[in-house]
């Protein structure tokens, strides 16, 4: 493992909405956490080398960052200027302005052309490559990187970006409220009667510099649900089991293929544009595992659907206390009803309040 | 096939690989066969292809730490998540085979790498991935030579001696209940290129088929009573007592 991401513990903050309490646990601590007919939903998608570095056919250098799945050859991909990701996102100049069939090469195989250019911004397009399935696949692993921000500069190997179950590379980045759970957690769970169930869900970027773009995060983005993970999340219903989602991609996906489905959830592949506010009422998603978000991201306008305003803010003013780490190697937060035991009226504390 | 759609075969260009990929596809599962050398191995897939099946080429050095992810990225991307990996890839050094003494540092580590770390790295980036999915069976391709000492093999038989080693604990650390299995399988002495630079005098009419081999081991693989998870099996006695399965 790399010695300064993994070997330490991940701390786990429990967030319990109904009994209203805030812990500080360990990952370790989470099959304990759970009960026997939960069942855990994960984002199963390999993080893709999604960042290219290449150049226009004037010359100028370029860098892509791919948004999965690949279609035919084709990729949705936002544009970045001259520089790398040690520059901060919002500081790097801006890419050259490319028209549709402006072509960019990224490597001796690697060639795309511009196909579409959104109308939310002109740095969002879409790209189509020369290569189609085992050359482009093998041309993207030669020459595209983890997408990375400037919080670190030092280039991170691709597998210290995947899932212990990473399958498909559809996440550009990667779905890291799933990388703790290490083989030891997952049997752990299993052991315990909790049940294990797969979404792939192309995560997106969470910065790009464009505030057009910024403002319109997250994109919407593709889902495969299998039919496996319906009939799953089906059973875990019916027999009052929590459905708890790894991840807030996977809260999008769930809740917005429920929506899609007018109230049943179909299997296959399908796009979510859903964006969950606290206004959302969850109708599949019973509690989430999470990284530490903190309230300028996006992601911590999802958490209001899940927790009142008053605890989020509590729990947010704990885990700075505490210094839970926020990237997406650091520490995790669950947040569950029902987690933490009901504070008794007959504890010293209560009686004294 | 007990539910497998997909299988990623290492080494699985020519020989006892080639055989693999073929009685696999057969069967409908969708296939990507590993190798280094890229050539050799797009003329199988591609001869594979012309049958009408769905088989794909993904270069790799197993022996290269970086190549794993690479791999397992690529093969999940060409044919979905996988639920069978067999661990077919290795080397026996340097031919003709010399005492262990003799043995060059260099050329033990390279079996090292190859035969123990390359499998072990492929099936640690596609366990999780059964686990989650319940559903799964990894086969590493072992030899009689990591069971008896057989002079000058000490490289080779060494390394996979280590392999079935490997594969009884992962088998213990996963129960059946998590949809998981691991076997090792000696797979025999067969008619392949690896046989005849080993062992050049032998006659190749003595040697097994690789693809009769093949067709053996799916057998294995398809019956989960009689190839308990973490079992070490001899394609031989399989032959013998389940002939009529096959």
């Amino acid at each position: 493992m790399h010695p300064q991401l993994e070997r330490r513990e991940t701390r786990l903050l429990v967030v319990d909405p109904r009994h209203e309490r805030i812990a500080g646990r360990s990952m370790r601590n989470l099959p304990g956490l759970l009960r026997r007919g939960d069942l855990l939903v994960v984002n199963d998608a390999a993080t893709l080398p999604a960042s290219l570095r290449g150049r226009t056919a004037y010359g100028e250098p370029i860098e892509v960052r791919l948004l999965g799945p690949e279609r035919d050859g084709a990729f949705s991909a936002v544009l970045f200027g001259r520089g790398d990701h040690r520059t901060r996102t919002e500081d790097r100049p801006a890419p050259p302005a490319l028209e549709t069939g402006e072509r960019l090469a990224f490597g001796p195989q690697l060639t795309a052309a511009v196909v579409q250019r959104s109308q939310l911004s002109a740095r969002l397009v879409e790209l189509r490559f020369d290569q189609r399935g085992e050359a482009l696949w093998r041309a993207l692993y030669a020459w595209g990187k983890p997408v990375q921000y400037a919080y670190r500069p030092e280039p991170l190997p691709l597998w210290s970006v995947q899932t212990a179950y990473a399958a498909r590379p559809w996440a550009s980045e990667m779905p890291s409220a799933g990388r703790p759970l290490n083989l030891q957690i997952l049997l752990g769970l299993a052991a315990r009667g909790v049940e294990l169930a797969t979404i792939t869900h192309a995560a997106g970027l969470s910065a790009t510099g464009d505030p057009a773009l910024d403002r319109a995060l997250p994109l919407p983005e593709r889902y495969d649900l299998p039919e496996h993970s319906v009939q799953a999340i089906e059973r875990t219903r019916r027999a009052g089991g929590r459905v708890i989602a790894v991840g807030t991609s996977v809260v999008r996906a769930l809740e917005g293929a429920f929506q899609r489905g007018d109230g049943a959830l179909h299997a296959g592949e399908a796009v979510t544009d859903l964006r969950i506010t606290p206004q959302h009422a969850l109708r599949v998603v019973d509690g989430l595992l999470t990284g530490i978000h903190s309230p300028e991201e996006s992601h911590f306008e999802l958490l209001g659907a899940f927790v009142a305003e008053g605890l989020l803010q509590q729990s947010h003013a704990y885990a700075r206390e505490h210094a839970y780490e926020p990237h997406e190697h650091g520490d995790e937060c669950l947040i569950l009803a029902g987690s933490l035991p009901q504070p008794s009226a007959a504890t010293p504390e209560r009686a004294a309040a | 096939m007990n539910g497998y759609e997909t299988a990623l075969i290492t080494g699985g260009s020519q020989g006892l690989g080639g055989a693999l990929a073929a009685a696999l596809a057969e069967r409908g599962l969708r296939v990507v066969i590993a190798a280094r050398e890229l050539t050799a191995l797009e003329a199988q897939a591609a001869a594979l292809r012309q049958r009408g099946f769905t088989v794909h080429a993904v270069q790799a050095d197993l022996g290269d730490k970086a190549a794993i992810h690479p791999l397992a990225a690529q093969a999940a991307a060409l044919v979905g998540p996988i639920d069978l990996l067999i661990n077919n890839a290795s080397t026996l050094g340097p031919t003709p085979l010399v005492l262990l003494g003799d043995t060059e540092c260099e050329d033990l580590e390279q079996a090292l790498a190859v035969n123990v770390l390359g499998p072990f790295r492929l099936t640690k980036a596609v366990l999780g991935s059964m686990l989650v999915r319940q559903r799964g069976a990894v086969v590493n391709i072992s030899s009689d030579a990591a069971v008896q000492a057989y002079p000058t093999w000490g490289a080779y038989g060494t390394s996979k001696a280590a392999l079935d080693h490997l594969t009884r604990i992962w088998a213990a650390e996963l129960p059946e209940s998590t949809g998981v299995r691991l076997f090792a399988v000696d797979p025999g002495e067969m008619n392949t290129r690896m046989h005849r630079a080993a062992l050049p005098d032998v006659d190749p009419a003595e040697l097994a088929d690789p693809r009769d081999v093949a067709e053996h081991i799916v057998s294995m693989i398809t019956d989960p009573v009689r190839a308990a998870s973490g079992a070490r099996l001899e394609v031989a006695t399989w032959r013998t007592r389940h002939a009529s399965a096959a």
